[in-house]
């Protein structure tokens, strides 16, 4: 059980779900398109979506990592353009709950069995 | 007018019924002597009678293009095919809010008839509960969205569809999930009728044990249709978005597979009661709780219903209410603490771990899906909660599922056999993590994570098969559709990690070269069809590998209302699935073609369809 | 625990959720992000319309002006509607009026200002539609309002309506 939680938390920084090796694609997946429902800059085609992927084949170019890219694009349109949100006193919660219900339950099943 | 009339009247009807059935169950509770049994099941099958003839008359009007009701209007045309004329009178908010009522109170009826032998204060009293969900939609529908409004004067013409809805998976997609969050309805009910009516025992869990299977099917297959109109209607290739509409349809079944676990435990030990009660008050609470987040437009989303504050409010009071009622019953009583200590270790255990890790993907999803609506109230900060979140945060916890989930199912005979069981487990893990290992080496390296995720699977895969193959019949339906997880896992997995993807422009008459394989862009066709304009691309992929394939993905313009969608061609084999889409390029004679060929595809279908078949397998065991 | 302090905590907690969604309800759903207001307007360089001239942000402004950008094109619906209202405000001396033409043709957006009108001082043209995005922009129409120290005070996403039309001439005063 404890190695399992060790585990868990030391490779939980590195996880990196996407396996997709063009830097382009990963980055306008991580986009929301802000003037769509619910769609990546990757999967849309509205002039915003294919306006900000030429901004970001520029940025890629001009050697920006992605944090400076996202960070570049969270200074003009906010947070709510990052689809996966960061790590930051506003989501403190959002990331440490549902650890937090999960090593309350951990507790609960294995305190009383012994 | 006339059709609209009668609907309209007969729903009313359906509202002073359901009055007068809760004035019975009263009545029946305060003398229980008294039998006012036959009174209920008359009641409640006129009830039924009449919102059959009200959801008829909607049907009808649809079929005939009354667009004298506003409903008909806003949401068909004269041109639409006869199936999506009929399949729009749940296409929309108010329609659909219709079928809802419909299927609560056909079902309520049923369980009349199936449980007629129960306890009279427990029927009285899941009736009772039953008809004040009723009655609350009823309200909200008479008051806020009444699908029978009439405007004049009589437009000639409808508004139409939105044709990405006019899919015959998306047809039939509603029903069903209505069917299983009513069904969890049922279990509401009847938990919080059993909690007054002290029958909290093994013999309520084997009865409502049913209901919740059947649920569980139908929002299975449901969230499986979402699913697969995503894939091939939405163009984008993938199956799941972690979208906030697909994740308020989970988040009941996350707890609905949790209950049913548990409920093997009361049926058995008639011990884990309290955890069950809150499992089914909330399958049912996040039911309306999802019902509410959509309705309410509070969600930024693909597929919200046209947003209204006032229904939005209507919902929310009625939502709290069921929370609190069912806050206060559970706490007036409920008097034993939760108690985990008489459960045994063995197959206990495992439930304990199954319901221990559906609690935390339902934190994942549920948080994910709430969170920035709490932020922006709170700290004015709007934030998305999307793909890369969730998939973070289930992922890194898979493995330890897999692994547990793989192992729980043999800890049952672990008593008896306990060298050989063990020994088996060792040997099947080193086999995974060989295979695993082995893959990881032939394809390349793609991390240590996704090979210990690979590991994981690998080795629930083979445990659930030496499991499937065991002779005993005992809990085959379980063993069933574990097997089926196990592969819809794999399959999952296999799809995101060796999905290739490629985006380019095309002329027609051009040839784009892959690594593999060349697409040729070989000719493009117009045709006019019953309410679009048909735009087809021919595509021929050649390979060496195989036979020549011919794509025809399309563009469609619909005249009603004017949208322009894509369709993208598929085709599926066993190990993977080609997919084809294109779309115009303003201002140039290029197409954007995106080409995706997806690996085990149609495994994803097939498992969550054994899934479900080793769920309604427990109904033909129990027949023998 | 006792299970009275339970119930009250966990009814309280309902109680919050549902405060929250009634809020979260209440609000408007339209997202203006608040974290370019007051930041200094950004670099650029953009061809004019007519001469291809190169024009930079330091160009556009006057002394002692309030100056708005507008983004449009030829092909956008709603910029048609908002064009009686910036005819309006071309009459007001305090404002200077810069138009950014927005993944258009050169001759649509000619016949466009031919035939309702030039409101602009002076045309800028986004012929890929990058220049909007450094500017923060959704798409077409918008409107950026900076002051005289070239700081941002107003961003209108979409068409102007008489509400933020009265909202500029408030400005104005």
């Amino acid at each position: 059980m404890k190695k399992i939680l060790i585990l868990i938390i030391i490779i939980y920084p590195t996880i990196s779900f996407s396996v997709d090796n063009n830097k382009i694609n990963k980055i306008t997946k991580n986009l929301r398109c802000l003037i769509c429902q619910g769609q990546s800059i990757y999967d849309s085609q509205s002039e915003f979506a294919n306006s900000l992927k030429k901004v970001v084949e520029d940025k890629i170019n001009e050697n920006m990592t992605e944090k400076q890219i996202y960070k570049f694009l969270t200074d003009k349109y906010g947070e709510w353009i990052l689809y996966e949100p960061e790590f930051n006193k506003n989501t403190y919660f959002l990331w440490l709950f549902p650890l937090a219900i999960f090593i309350f339950g951990g507790i609960l099943i294995f305190k009383k069995k012994t | 007018m006339i059709l609209s009339q009668i609907g309209y009247y007969s729903l009313v009807f359906v509202l002073a019924i359901s009055i007068l059935i809760l004035f019975y169950c009263f009545k029946q509770l305060k003398f229980l002597n008294k039998n006012y049994y036959l009174n209920l099941i008359n009641l409640n099958f006129l009830q039924s009678l009449l919102v059959v003839i009200s959801f008829s008359s909607l049907i009808f009007s649809f079929l005939n293009s009354q667009f004298i009701n506003r409903t008909v209007y806003e949401n068909s045309h004269t041109t639409k095919p006869f199936f999506y004329k009929f399949s729009g009178t749940w296409g929309n908010h108010e329609g659909s809010l219709l079928l809802w009522i419909l299927v609560l109170i056909i079902f309520s009826l049923l369980f009349l008839f199936t449980s007629q032998k129960k306890e009279k204060k427990y029927l009285t009293l899941t009736l009772l509960f039953q008809q004040i969900i009723i009655l609350g939609f009823l309200i909200f529908t008479l008051v806020t969205s009444n699908p029978f409004d009439i405007i004049f004067p009589i437009p000639n013409e409808g508004l139409g569809l939105n044709p990405i809805l006019q899919d015959p998976a998306l047809a039939v997609h509603p029903p069903i999930l209505y069917i299983g969050y009513v069904g969890c309805s049922i279990i509401f009910s009847s938990s919080l009728a059993a909690l007054m009516s002290q029958s909290v025992n093994g013999n309520w869990a084997s009865h409502i044990k049913k209901w919740a299977i059947v649920s569980w099917i139908f929002l299975t297959v449901g969230i499986m249709l979402g699913s697969i109109w995503a894939y091939y209607e939405l163009g984008w290739g993938g199956f799941w978005f972690w979208d906030p509409v697909e994740n308020v349809s989970l988040m009941p079944w996350l707890t609905l597979t949790a209950l049913i676990h548990s409920l093997a435990v009361i049926e058995k030990k008639s011990q884990l009661k309290g955890w069950v009660i809150i499992l089914s008050i909330s399958t049912f609470v996040l039911s309306v709780a999802g019902t509410f987040l959509v309705r309410s437009g509070i969600l930024n989303s693909i597929h919200t219903f046209a947003n209204d504050p006032q229904r939005g409010i209507f919902i929310l009071i009625f939502l709290f209410l069921l929370i609190f009622l069912s806050l206060v019953i559970f706490f007036k009583f409920y008097k034993q603490d939760l108690n985990l200590n008489k459960l045994t270790f063995t197959n206990d255990l495992s439930i304990l771990i199954n319901n221990w890790f559906m609690m935390y993907f339902l934190s994942v999803v549920l948080i994910g899906t709430i969170y920035p609506i709490f932020l922006e109230v709170i700290n004015n900060t709007k934030i998305s909660v999307g793909p890369p979140f969730f998939n973070k945060l289930i992922s890194i916890f898979l493995i330890p599922f897999l692994l547990f989930m793989g192992f729980g199912a043999s800890l049952g005979w672990l008593k008896s056999n306990f060298k050989k069981i063990y020994l088996q487990n060792v040997v099947l893990f080193f086999v995974s993590i060989i295979t695993s290992s082995y893959l990881f080496l032939f394809i390349g390296d793609k991390g240590l994570f996704l090979s210990l995720i690979m590991g994981g699977s690998i080795y629930l895969f083979l445990a659930t098969i030496r499991d499937l193959i065991k002779k005993n019949k005992q809990n085959l339906s379980q063993r069933i559709s574990h097997f089926g997880f196990s592969l819809l896992v794999l399959s999952i997995l296999f799809n995101s990690i060796f999905s290739e993807e490629h985006n380019f422009n095309l002329n027609v008459g051009d040839k784009f070269k892959l690594e593999k394989e060349t697409i040729f862009f070989q000719n493009i066709s117009m045709t006019n069809d019953k309410n679009f304009k048909k735009v087809e691309g021919i595509f021929l992929i050649q390979s060496n590998n195989y036979k020549d394939i011919i794509l025809k993905p399309q563009l469609r313009i619909y005249n009603q209302p004017v949208i322009i969608t894509s369709e993208a061609d598929i085709l599926s084999t066993l190990y993977s699935d080609n997919f084809i889409v294109m779309n115009k390029i303003d201002d140039s004679n290029m197409f954007n073609i995106r080409y995706q060929k997806k690996p085990l595809m149609i495994w994803i279908w097939i498992s969550t369809i054994i899934i479900v078949l080793g769920g309604t397998l427990t109904f033909f065991k129990d027949r023998k | 625990m006792s299970s009275k302090i339970k119930f009250i905590s966990i009814f309280c907690f309902f109680i919050f959720c549902f405060f929250i969604f009634f809020l979260s309800l209440k609000d408007s759903k339209k997202y203006t992000p608040k974290a370019l207001i007051n930041k200094k307007i950004i670099n650029f360089e953009m061809k004019q319309l007519e001469s291809n001239e190169i024009i930079t942000e330091n160009d556009i402004f006057e002394i002692n002006k309030i100056t708005l950008l507008n983004i449009w094109s030829s092909w956008c619906l709603p910029c048609r509607d908002e064009h009686k209202y910036l005819t309006e405000l071309k009459m007001n001396n305090k404002l200077n009026m810069v138009g950014i033409n927005y993944k258009d043709k050169k001759k649509n957006a000619q016949n466009f200002l031919n035939e309702f009108g030039n409101p602009y001082k002076l045309i800028l043209v986004d012929e890929d539609g990058k220049n909007s995005i450094n500017f923060g922009a959704y798409g077409v129409p918008e409107t950026f309002i900076y002051n005289s120290e070239k700081k941002l005070i107003k961003k209108i996403i979409g068409p102007i309506d008489l509400k933020s039309f009265n909202e500029i001439k408030n400005i104005l005063k």
